[in-house]
């Protein structure tokens, strides 16, 4: 099996795939990469955290222009998985407003990006629907 | 001595569209001597310039134009906030002259981003490496841009909509193209706009999809243009001429914010909450009211954008734009006319002079020169700018007692 790596160092891959985040030890901010002090309290010190692997879609968009080799249309959206948001794309659906829903409930999965000239594979997540058969309840 | 009334004496804005004859140092010169011709000063006059330029390239904008118009040795500040570049630039003028440092300044915003197409974040790294190599902040070994959610400015506007929608409801794919629909209806009056064309609601609907819900016409559109604004304080003001002080028009608050941090503020820019603030801020300043405004120019870079800012500009009860919107307010015979200059949809946007541009409509209504477009007895205005990162600008202006 050829090796992996992760599309971003704060996706954990394995058996097991989940988010890391930063979380502010004084406040519980979470920040996705490196801060001297937290952005809320100015708290110095941070510790790695698991990120909940199902949550549901706050906002999302369509997206039909976007940089080269980006195939379109895809899901954009924030994800609010249990307090924490994260950005991510929504996959395993069909790119239309008919099948897309602001609150509708998921969860995260890896993607493969693509094979080096190594044959190093590159992974990267996005968040497919809990229920695939009908979508969610419509909230907007 | 500090003063505490500073006011607009000159100002003026290029007409906005494709200027393939001019470089941004031209436009920049051309809003600049039209801005000091407006309000009877030469560069002489001034004592500080603040000048703003994002996609021009090396050198500095200031200094360039000096070159250009007038070398007089005055203190230039070249200031870059994003979309609120030129409102930063003329709160950098007013705040020197409301620290005393002299009686008149003038601030500048150009761009030339005529044909620039889509505008993104900076991930623009290729991904044809032949080994994925961990690189950046986030240890990534592809570019993140559409495969970690979406850095394309219609997309994060368009989520901002959507939230928007999430949170209080009403919201639909037609409701935002119906925004959209006003700001083009309006812009048919605004000979200065770069697209200046009636759209139905139809055509908005059916035209190209950018990014769900904003399609073509709902973005804000890449032109060049420039806008100038001189600032005197009102101890000098008071020994010019008649015309000059009938002309003038009083900045009743200047007000620049930044975002504080929230929840998810980092992932998805959180345009809402700086806004309120600096709105806030504003009316306390002028000591006015939402209902005392004749007319609003916000930042509606994308119709998703502008429903969210009736709210967060207190335009409306919190959670009410939807129903605010479709009370017909909005329009430019409504309560609360939005964007009578057509808007960033219609007028254009050309990033640095987005932030003055906004001021010469007001100050073009508040002075009763506005023609075609007048909004009747007009006498206190609003111009708001968000840049994403993020800073807004507020401005609250008065015509002359």
């Amino acid at each position: 099996m050829s090796e992996q790596v992760p599309l971003v160092d704060y996706l954990v891959l394995g058996d097991d795939p989940h988010l890391v985040a930063q979380e502010c030890a004084r406040c519980g901010a979470r920040f996705f990469d490196r801060r001297n002090a937290c952005a809320g309290c100015g708290g110095p010190e941070f510790s790695g955290v698991r990120v909940a692997t199902e949550g549901e879609v706050r906002a999302f968009t369509i997206v039909s222009l976007a940089a080269p080799r980006i195939p379109v249309p895809f899901v954009a959206s924030v994800v609010d998985c249990d307090g924490t948001s994260v950005r991510a794309n929504v996959v395993n659906v069909e790119p239309s407003p008919e099948h897309v829903r602001l609150g509708m409930k998921v969860r995260l999965v890896t993607v493969p990006v693509g094979t080096d000239g190594g044959g190093t594979e590159a992974i990267g997540f996005g968040f497919e629907p809990v229920d695939t058969s009908n979508g969610a309840r419509e909230e907007g | 001595m500090a003063t505490d009334d500073v006011w607009i004496l000159g100002i003026h804005m290029t007409k906005f569209g494709k200027h393939p004859e001019q470089d941004t140092v031209d436009l920049a010169a051309e809003a600049a001597m039209a801005a000091l011709a407006d309000g009877g000063v030469s560069m002489r006059d001034m004592g500080v310039l603040a000048a703003g330029n994002l996609m021009g390239g090396p050198g500095a904008i200031g200094q360039q134009l000096q070159k250009q118009v007038g070398q007089t040795g005055i203190p230039v500040y070249n200031v870059a906030n994003a979309c609120a570049t030129g409102a930063t630039a003329l709160r950098t003028a007013v705040m020197a002259l409301k620290a005393g440092e002299c009686d008149l300044g003038m601030a500048v915003g150009v761009e030339k981003l005529a044909g620039a197409g889509l505008l993104a974040g900076a991930n623009r790294r290729a991904d044809n490496d032949e080994r994925w190599t961990p690189r950046g902040r986030f240890g990534a070994v592809a570019p993140t841009d559409g495969r970690i959610g979406t850095e394309t400015m219609p997309g994060v506007f368009a989520q901002i909509g959507m939230e928007y929608g999430h949170r209080y409801g009403g919201t639909s794919f037609e409701l935002f193209a119906r925004i959209s629909e006003k700001n083009h209806a309006h812009s048919t009056l605004n000979p200065l706009a770069a697209y200046s064309k009636r759209f139905t609601l139809e055509e908005i609907m059916g035209d190209v999809m950018i990014a769900y819900p904003n399609t073509r016409p709902m973005c804000s559109a890449n032109c060049d243009g420039a806008a100038a604004a001189v600032v005197v304080t009102g101890r000098k003001l008071r020994t010019l001429d008649p015309d000059q002080r009938r002309r003038a028009v009083k900045i009743s608050a200047s007000v620049l914010t930044t975002d504080p941090w929230e929840e998810a503020c980092q992932v998805l820019p959180n345009v809402n909450t700086l806004t309120r603030n600096a709105a806030h801020q504003a009316y306390e300043a002028a000591g006015v009211v939402p209902e005392d405004l004749d007319l609003v120019e916000l930042h509606d870079c994308f119709a998703t954008a502008e429903l969210v800012h009736y709210d967060n500009l207190m335009l409306c009860a919190q959670g009410e734009a939807v129903p605010f919107f479709e009370s017909g307010a909005t329009w430019r015979d409504g309560t609360t006319p939005v964007n009578v200059s057509g808007g960033l949809q219609s007028k254009g946007h050309p990033i640095a002079a987005t932030g003055i541009a906004n001021i010469w409509e007001i100050c073009h209504h508040l002075r009763g020169e506005a023609g075609d477009r007048q909004i009747p007895d007009a006498k206190v205005g609003l111009a708001h700018v968000i840049g994403l990162g993020s800073a807004c600008g507020v401005h609250i202006l008065e015509k002359a007692a």
